[in-house]
């Protein structure tokens, strides 16, 4: 990605700004060619190995949601949860209800959600820091109540999802498998995009300092906003993969806290504000839980007391540890000063 | 007659939310830390409570001559070895170490104790009650926990404006750098104000245990009905905070009346009204929206 050449003000020697990297250009190739594999897993792959990626996948979407929310923008959210929910349901009111193609159902529920986020923006950006965090989380709760209260859609019991039947049982596995294939790989590709974009730039610059932002000319509420409404689309759509996969709808189980823990773990123990973290720490995740099957409840303790290590000894989770060894950016979205008399001939090939 | 009954005992519930929410409304103050274990915390004292009742047969309202000296350790230890390193460094730390002590305490709790749900026996004292009016009648304990309530307050109100603790308090609050310099050791000071605002919480979780059954999984909901209150009243007022719990009590028992199952969403909806229509809330202190 280059930006342009200033060579017309004389005094000004040669510059241009780059934000690609040879790892960043190897990584590129590396994951394409890696999703290509991915893609063909129907093919060949058993429907257990399927039903553990779809999970990954949709999980490691919400991760890096929260990740751009809290990470990148500052905006610590206990409250996700309530995007997973509405996608869920908004994924049975359009098949079920509407008799929508569940890839027609997607983008449907994305805009209503998209509306939903911008009427509860109002309410929690009236809060900061951690009063956010738990605003959010009571807006969670709003819904899940509401939700909880509506025979429309099962009232406490929840609904199953018939409408997809006609896909046929390795059908909706096979396009529920692509689905979080492409939100998973497009959470990172929309995250890297964004990092990369004028968005990106705010926001960094925003974390480094909000009343720097401000005089700089950046507009702080757009720029939050902007990021919560496209990480709380990006939650609705994961969780509407989701529970194509389940089916069945409970809101308690929908609208529950859990997921948004699951996104805190994840981002907090891989790295934050950083698109690899949420791909580190979603591999750790599934890792420890593998692993920790046996014990049940202790393994939530285990992964708190690793959240809380980890942020007072190592911040930036596992991923920073790693790059504090060795110094690499694989996603090329730090930009960089390139001077000198090469630039002018590298810009014209 | 119903409703001026339901009104009352929204009342009196208030008291109990105002009890919940001084140890947020503390903490938040003196150190700017949302302590989001303090649902988990709360309902840890109650447990605390059961074990001391069933080892020792005692009421569980003596019990608090244990439990909360426990849980003032326990908040000084807290502060002292994990939050004070949190402070100071954006938003996120706080926020990320509070949510990681409640999943451990939450899970602990489940453990040793099991998903059942628990109760306080506090024995005649919770069934007795004094008539008003011929149709209204008060529950005493209901009305000691207003009573209880209040005198915490009161309590707090004058350690913070009356003693050498409290001005060290006042100071750090205001300006850090400025405390230092006169001698007052900042770490320890936000431990103290960490054990006072878990003494605070232990009272709550007793009262709400005699009250209501209690479970593992109950510390989110109590974190938020003290966080409503907190908000409702505004922050950075400890009278705020007792006005914004009884608010809170009054909706959900005005709501409860309309229907059992709106108990809880209504006292969400005067919270979201709060925040859309008088974001520093009800009694809010000028300078409590400076940070």
């Amino acid at each position: 990605m280059t930006v342009s050449a200033t060579t017309s003000t004389p005094a000004l020697p040669p510059f241009r700004v780059e934000s690609a990297t040879p790892a960043s250009r190897a990584v590129a190739v590396v994951g394409l060619l890696l999703l290509a594999a991915l893609t063909t897993l129907p093919a060949w792959g058993g429907s257990g190995t399927m039903k553990l990626l779809i999970e990954f996948f949709t999980l490691l979407a919400l991760a890096q949601m929260w990740n751009l929310l809290a990470g990148y923008a500052g905006l610590v959210s206990i409250g996700q949860q309530a995007f997973v929910g509405l996608g869920a349901y908004g994924l049975f009111v359009c098949t079920d209800r509407l008799g929508l193609h569940p890839l027609l159902a997607i983008p449907v529920l994305a805009a209503v959600v998209a509306l939903i986020a911008l009427a509860t923006s109002l309410f929690a950006f009236r809060l900061h820091g951690g009063y956010f965090a738990i605003g959010t989380w009571v807006i969670a709760e709003v819904f899940r109540i509401l939700v909880s209260g509506a025979k429309e859609v099962g009232a406490g019991n929840g609904v199953t999802i018939q409408a997809v039947a006609f896909l046929g049982p390795q059908g909706r596995l096979a396009l529920t498998y692509w689905l979080a294939l492409a939100v998973g790989s497009g959470s990172v590709i929309l995250v890297a995009w964004i990092m990369r974009s004028r968005l990106g730039l705010a926001l960094r610059a925003l974390r480094d300092s909000e009343a720097g932002a401000e005089s700089l000319g950046i507009d702080v509420f757009r720029t939050k906003l902007a990021v919560y409404l496209i990480a709380s689309v990006g939650a609705a759509v994961a969780g509407a993969i989701i529970y194509l996969l389940l089916l069945r709808i409970q809101p308690n189980a929908a609208f529950s806290v859990d997921w948004t823990a699951r996104m805190i773990f994840i981002v907090v123990i891989g790295g934050l504000g950083r698109i690899e973290g949420p791909i580190v720490g979603a591999l750790v995740f599934f890792g420890l839980r593998e692993t920790l099957a046996d014990f049940g409840s202790l393994y939530l303790v285990v992964l708190g007391i690793v959240a809380i290590g980890l942020t007072l000894l190592a911040p930036r989770g596992l991923w920073g540890l790693f790059l504090a060894r060795f110094p690499m950016v694989s996603f090329g979205s730090q930009r960089r000063l390139v001077m000198g008399p090469d630039v002018e001939r590298r810009q014209a090939t | 007659m119903e409703w001026v009954n339901a009104v009352i005992q929204g009342i009196l519930l208030g008291g109990l939310y105002a009890l919940l929410a001084t140890g947020l409304s503390l903490a938040f103050g003196v150190m700017r830390l949302v302590n989001l274990a303090h649902g988990d915390l709360n309902i840890l004292a109650a447990y605390l409570a059961l074990v001391v009742v069933t080892a020792t047969g005692a009421n569980p309202l003596l019990s608090l001559v244990l439990v909360v000296p426990v849980m003032m350790i326990i908040g000084f230890l807290l502060q002292r070895v994990l939050l004070n390193s949190t402070l100071g460094g954006g938003v996120l730390p706080p926020v990320l170490v509070t949510f990681g002590i409640a999943v451990v305490v939450q899970n602990v709790l489940l453990d040793v104790f099991s998903a059942d749900s628990q109760g306080l026996d506090a024995g005649p004292l919770e069934n007795a009650s004094v008539t008003i009016t011929g149709q209204i009648s008060v529950g005493v304990f209901p009305l000691l926990t207003l009573l209880v309530a209040v005198g915490v307050l009161l309590g707090l109100q004058f350690v913070i404006s009356r003693t050498q603790l409290g001005r060290a308090l006042r100071a750090t609050s205001d300006d850090i750098e400025a405390a230092r310099i006169v001698g007052i050791d900042h770490r320890r000071i936000y431990g103290i104000a960490m054990a006072v605002a878990l003494g605070t919480v232990a009272v709550a979780g007793v009262f709400l245990g005699i009250r209501t059954t209690f479970g593992p999984s109950d510390g989110p909901q109590r974190l938020i009905f003290a966080f409503e209150s907190v908000i409702i009243g505004g922050l950075g007022s400890l009278w705020g905070t007792l006005v914004g719990g009884v608010a809170l009590g009054v909706a959900q028992a005005v709501g409860n009346q309309i229907n059992p199952a709106y108990q809880v969403l209504s006292g969400h909806l005067l919270f979201l009204a709060v925040l859309a229509f008088r974001p520093s809330g009800l009694f809010a202190r000028r300078t409590a929206r400076e940070t």
